[in-house]
């Protein structure tokens, strides 16, 4: 089992403002840079705010910037650098900041409430429920989503852009559009929601320009571009660019 | 007095995680207004590291399946000790709880005919588990998180208010349950971002906080664990039941360090993984108990026919329930057949194409490959045991989830108590959850619904409470010279001797010696001393968890050093046979310090007060679902007359 | 603290990673590893090609050698086009038209690749800078993304798939008809067969991997179960959908090679080995 001392540069402060602070502290076999956060604050800094919860890549709650790249801290092996490299962690910087790694993350929470929510199909009693496998797989991938907000983070619509926050519901939520868009038994349309249409006039579909920084972050290896943004992409085309369809959709309505 | 927000709701629950938030489903839809508070962000309670399933007698796969044989294997993987109305109430009503999360969004894997597919578990007779792949936990929290959503989006049609009838507190704390005389007027509150302190006055309190892990040092729980609302009851009044029963899931990760403990999903056995020891030999062959002698294979090629014709073999014993392998894993080690990184290896490598693994234990697959750089398609895990999960908890009603002796105060959950008996089944947990998370909602909800008038808040507890919060900041130096407490090293201390001392297998003079520590470090305790300021300061939160841990780590060595037996979770050396004169036995803990913890403890006598309970007899129908030749392993002589 | 947190208001002192409510730090990113290096090669790669095309484009010369035509001028549209016996011919411009050929054509495959969602990004990134690279920020002031005209019309994509899968038909031709020799006779195979093969071959991958044709294909649906044909489909091009950006690349190079391979022919500067 070996042991070194890391050159950590970890950013403290709050809203009134912070600086990269320079630690130098222990390091052994298989750790990850969470347990190097820990060591800190049981050691350095007891008040060093973060965040965790299951330290096992299954919460996504220790979102934080390495060496400038959004990712986990629990699932950022200690092996994958130098010794001899200065390791900078950030909070996330799309969001505003609460205390040193800590940021308030409560524009998701907002974004979350806009998507409106699963539509049950009239007069199918629980229990009732019947779906084949292979209709449930594609919605399955994306609830496989951890809420890390990684890619809400890196997403540059919004990083680069706080003006954008409003009409931008982000990859994790335009995801939640096209989950609910592909789920065998939504029944939004029934209801008058045509999910399609509003995730560009809604949530913002339209700011994407699918340059995959999402799908880059993603600690769940969900193709969050190819799999749901693009498809959901096609959908909004399908219902506002394509006449052919456009009218086929109008004449069925009309029969129904 | 302190000036504080204060705010009414009808019903508080404590808590985020599974059974908060279907209590706080269930009580928004029964018409209480709703308050959710819970220590993490929103959505990312312990809940989610539930890997297996949901345990529901659906019958999908199999159509021999029933609540009955639900409740018989649950009754007998807890060892008979089990509240049986619990039992029984769990077992009726996990199905309906499975299938209405279908009509909120779940998305199951499915079977060939489109129901929700079931998985094989240890303990149970059929496969019995809903599931997605290995992340069903992820998919209970969302699909409860995203309906308490949709609750708030009809709030926002109807009030215009998306908080108007159910609002979620996130990231705070509740240190104290505040009373009017005997009943719950409400929860003294901290908000973790600002460390502002806060009031949510109710008539009714929900306790949800799950269980305990966090005083081990090798568990699969997360940082959250900390006792809270066991600590919590006990503080308010209410008696916490059977303690000494703590649950070693037998396969958590042992390397490297940092992971030591991670759970390794019972799935991997239940579709094909076994467990063999250094010389290579599937050992569990050779600890099969008696009282399950004519359920598992006795050989492997029976073991192995099993998962593809169930009707006709019997399982292998590696599907035996966790307390059983986990004792196993740890006998075999200290035998000296252990892996290099002292556990055993767990194999699915061979019994199953790299594609299957990858497909059906997905999250296993990357866990292992990027924490511990091991290819599971490859290569046998090393696993060992882990602190995983408490079967004791709050004293409850069975019906009501109303805990015992404090009116206004419900549990559900793993901080319940009772349900499981003294060892708890895989996906036992998340029905456990659903089921008594809704009733709790519903019976808080009608309780303060039938509230003439509401129970005041004493402004002297809030001056107490807030006193007792802020301590850590003006902790001084002893006397004697010697420093401020650190926080963390106290937890790490405490960590140690529970793991080290009131562990998987228990001894008297340890035990004793646990004790002698527990004093010591709450002396300590009480000098923990912390830097900064309050906003967003983890020291401080680590400081005011110790409360917790310590009152409940206490708890657990009472109750431990007092049963003289082994049975389910709770193994002595010194007792190593069930004694069926204990089933009946309930070890119930109070709070002894009148004070209510403020007060310097008497280290000697410590904060806590056993009182042995007999239980009510199992009502005859449920008793007569069992052979005659079964019940006489676990009844007494004179319960099997009556 | 509740989950109702509005967010900040845009303030301050900066825009973006620099807003005020943000951690304050001063760099524009942090990163340490050569961010830089994907974006400058696509960008290389891309002005590359785009100079070669437009030099061969216009140059109206030295794009048939018989029995190849280059894939730059194929269909060729136009009156003043060479005469290729058999060959894509199909002058519905008539004579007016005084300007090379190619360009008439190649608007297509042009657009196909410039609505395509892997093009997008690589252009994006690499010459638009928005962003540069994951985390890095990029250097304008205002997005509005594809919300608005003109970038709005990448909405178009699916027209230009329809298109290019013409025009690979077409090419598919083409490569029927390498199979001849010089004076035209049919069973004959040189490395111009080859290459064509090869070209025609990689047009079609990275035709049929478009994501549009992904969701024409299959994509669109709701149940698969209802659809197992199409589901089967789906399936493969998704399987070729996941090697999108390499077959972009792959075809990019391939268009060229086979056109500069006609060149070479038809400036006598290269004899075509036959095999048979």
């Amino acid at each position: 089992m070996s042991t070194y001392d890391a050159s950590f540069r970890v950013w403290r402060g709050d809203t009134g403002g912070g600086e990269l602070t320079d630690f130098t502290v222990e390091v052994n076999d298989g750790e990850v840079v969470l347990d190097i956060i820990h060591r800190l604050q049981a050691t350095q800094a007891p008040d060093l705010a973060v965040r965790w919860n299951c330290k096992a890549g299954k919460c996504g709650s220790c979102s934080a910037e390495i060496n400038g790249r959004p990712r986990l801290m629990c699932m950022t092996r200690m092996s994958v650098f130098d010794p001899a490299d200065v390791i900078t962690v950030t909070p996330l910087r799309a969001f505003p900041v609460v205390r040193d790694l800590v940021t308030d993350v409560g524009f998701n929470y907002t974004k979350a409430r806009e998507v409106p929510a699963f539509v049950p199909p009239k007069g199918v009693a629980p229990g009732e429920y019947r779906m084949q496998q292979i209709d449930v797989e594609r919605s399955q991938e994306f609830r496989k989503c951890i809420e890390c907000f990684l890619c809400q983070d890196t997403c540059h619509v919004v990083r680069d852009h706080e003006e954008n926050k409003g009409a931008f519901a982000g990859p994790r939520f335009l995801m939640r559009v096209a989950e609910l868009d592909m789920h065998p038994l939504d029944a939004a349309s029934e209801a008058g929601l045509d999910r399609k249409a509003t995730a560009q006039d809604e949530h913002g579909l339209g700011y994407c320009n699918i340059t995959k920084c999402c799908t880059e972050v993603c600690p769940e290896h969900i193709k969050i571009t190819d799999n749901a943004l693009i498809p959901l992409k096609e959908r909004a085309a399908d219902r506002k660019y394509d006449p052919l369809v456009w009218l086929g959709s109008r004449i069925r309505r009309r029969d129904s | 007095m302190t000036q504080l927000e204060r705010q009414q709701w009808d019903v508080v629950v404590v808590g985020a995680g599974g059974a908060g938030l279907r209590a706080a489903i269930e009580a928004r839809e029964r018409g209480a207004r709703t308050a959710v508070i819970c220590k993490s962000l929103f959505g990312k309670a312990h809940t989610v590291m539930a890997e297996g399933g949901i345990a529901a007698s659906m019958g999908n796969v199999n159509s021999g399946d029933n609540w009955q044989v639900h409740f018989r294997d649950t009754m007998r993987g807890g060892k008979f000790l089990n509240q049986w109305r619990m039992a029984e109430l769990h077992a009726r009503e996990a199905p309906e709880r499975v299938w209405e999360l279908e009509t909120w969004g779940a998305l199951f894997d499915r079977t060939a005919d489109g129901r929700i597919s079931q998985r094989n578990f240890g303990g149970h007779e059929y496969p019995r588990l809903a599931h997605v792949g290995d992340r069903t936990g992820l998919e209970l929290i969302r699909t409860l998180q995203q309906k308490i959503v949709s609750l708030q989006q009809e709030d926002k049609k109807e009030f215009g208010d998306y908080e108007a009838r159910l609002k979620v507190f996130q990231e705070c704390t509740v240190t104290r349950v505040l009373k009017e005389d005997e009943r719950v007027s409400g929860a003294f509150c901290y908000e973790r971002e600002s460390g502002r302190f806060f009031v949510l006055e109710a008539p009714a309190v929900v306790l949800a906080t799950g269980g305990i892990g966090k005083s081990f040092k090798v568990t699969s729980n997360s940082w959250e664990y900390t006792g809270d609302g066991h600590a919590l009851a006990l503080l308010a009044g209410a008696p916490l039941l059977n303690m000494e029963f703590v649950q070693f899931h037998p396969t958590g990760m042992v390397w490297p360090p940092s992971v030591k403990g991670i759970l390794v999903t019972e799935s991997v056995r239940g579709d094909g993984g076994v467990l063999r020891n250094s010389e290579g030999k599937r050992f569990m062959f050779d600890y099969v108990p008696d009282v399950f002698k004519e359920k598992y294979a006795e050989s492997e090629e029976e073991g192995d026919r099993w998962y593809e014709d169930p009707d006709h073999n019997r399982r292998p014993p590696e599907l035996l329930p966790r307390d059983e392998v986990a004792r196993a894993i740890n006998a075999e080690v200290k035998a000296g057949r252990g892996t290099p990184h002292g556990g055993v290896f767990l194999d699915v490598s061979t019994r199953m194409p790299a594609e299957v693994i990858r497909r059906r234990l997905p999250s296993m697959y990357h866990q292992f490959k990027e924490l511990a750089d091991v290819d599971i398609t490859a290569e046998a895990m090393e696993v060992g045991p882990t602190c995983h999960y408490v079967m004791g908890g709050i004293a409850v009603e069975s019906d009501t989830a109303a805990a015992r002796g404090v009116p206004g105060l419900f549990a559900a959950g793993e901080v319940a108590g009772g349900m499981h008996g003294s060892n708890r089944l895989g996906g036992n947990s998340l029905s456990d959850l659903l089921v008594f998370g809704r009733r709790a909602g519903l019976h808080a909800a009608e309780y303060a619904a039938s509230l003439a008038a509401r129970p005041a808040v004493d402004e002297i507890q809030i001056d107490t409470a807030a006193a007792e919060a802020l301590r850590p900041f003006s902790a001084e130096a002893p006397e004697d010279g010697s420093p401020v407490e650190n926080p963390y090293t106290l937890h790490q201390e405490l960590q140690q001797a529970m793991n080290d001392l009131v562990g998987i297998i228990r001894r008297e003079g340890e035990m004793h010696q646990a004790l002698r520590k527990l004093a010591e470090l709450r002396m300590r305790a009480r000098r923990a001393g912390v830097e900064g300021h309050r906003q967003f300061n983890p020291g401080w939160h680590l400081a005011l968890d110790l409360r917790n841990m310590l009152l409940v780590s206490e708890c657990v060595a009472r109750a431990a050093l007092e049963r003289t037996e082994s049975r389910g979770g709770h193994t002595r050396e010194d007792w190593p046979s069930m004694d069926r004169a204990w089933r009946r036995v309930n070890l119930l803990c109070h709070l002894a310090d009148p004070t209510e913890g403020l007060a310097p403890p008497d280290s000697e006598r410590g904060q806590i007060r056993l009182v042995r309970e007999e239980t009510d007899p199992i009502r005859a129908d449920l008793l007569s679902l069992f052979e005659k030749e079964e019940l006489v392993k676990y009844l007494a002589e004179e319960e099997l007359y009556e | 603290m509740a989950t109702g947190t509005e967010p900040s208001p845009p303030a301050g002192t900066g825009t973006g990673v620099h807003d005020a409510s943000r951690a304050a730090i001063a760099p524009r990113h942090l990163r340490t590893d050569r961010w830089w290096l994907a974006p400058a090669v696509t960008a290389a790669g891309l002005l590359a090609f785009i100079a070669y095309s437009t030099w061969r484009a216009f140059a109206n010369a030295d794009y048939y050698h018989a029995p190849y035509v280059s894939p730059f001028y194929s269909p060729c549209l136009a009156d003043n086009c060479a005469p290729m016996r058999h060959g894509p011919n199909a002058e519905i411009f008539g004579s007016w038209w005084g300007l090379s050929p190619a360009l008439l054509i190649l608007i297509f495959p042009l657009g196909f690749r410039l609505t395509c969602y892997y093009y997008r990004k690589a252009y994006y990134r690499g010459f638009w800078a928005s962003p540069p690279a994951c985390a890095v920020a990029e250097p304008h002031k205002k997005y509005s993304g594809e919300t608005r005209f003109p970038l709005i019309l990448q909405n178009v994509h699916r027209y230009f798939f329809y298109f290019a899968v013409l025009v690979a038909g077409v090419l598919t031709y083409d490569t029927v008809l390498s199979f001849r020799d010089e004076h035209y006779r049919w069973g004959h195979m040189g490395l111009g067969s080859l290459v064509f093969l090869v070209n025609i071959a990689l047009i079609w991958t990275y035709t049929l991997s478009c994501h549009s044709c992904r969701h024409i294909i299959g994509g669109r649906l709701r149940h698969f179960s209802k659809h197992p044909v199409r589901y089967r489909l789906w399936g493969w091009v998704g399987k070729l959908n996941e090697r999108h950006m390499l077959l972009a690349w792959a075809s990019l190079i391939s268009v060229a090679l086979a056109d500069f391979y006609v060149y070479l022919l038809a400036t006598g500067a290269f004899d075509d080995p036959r095999f048979f």
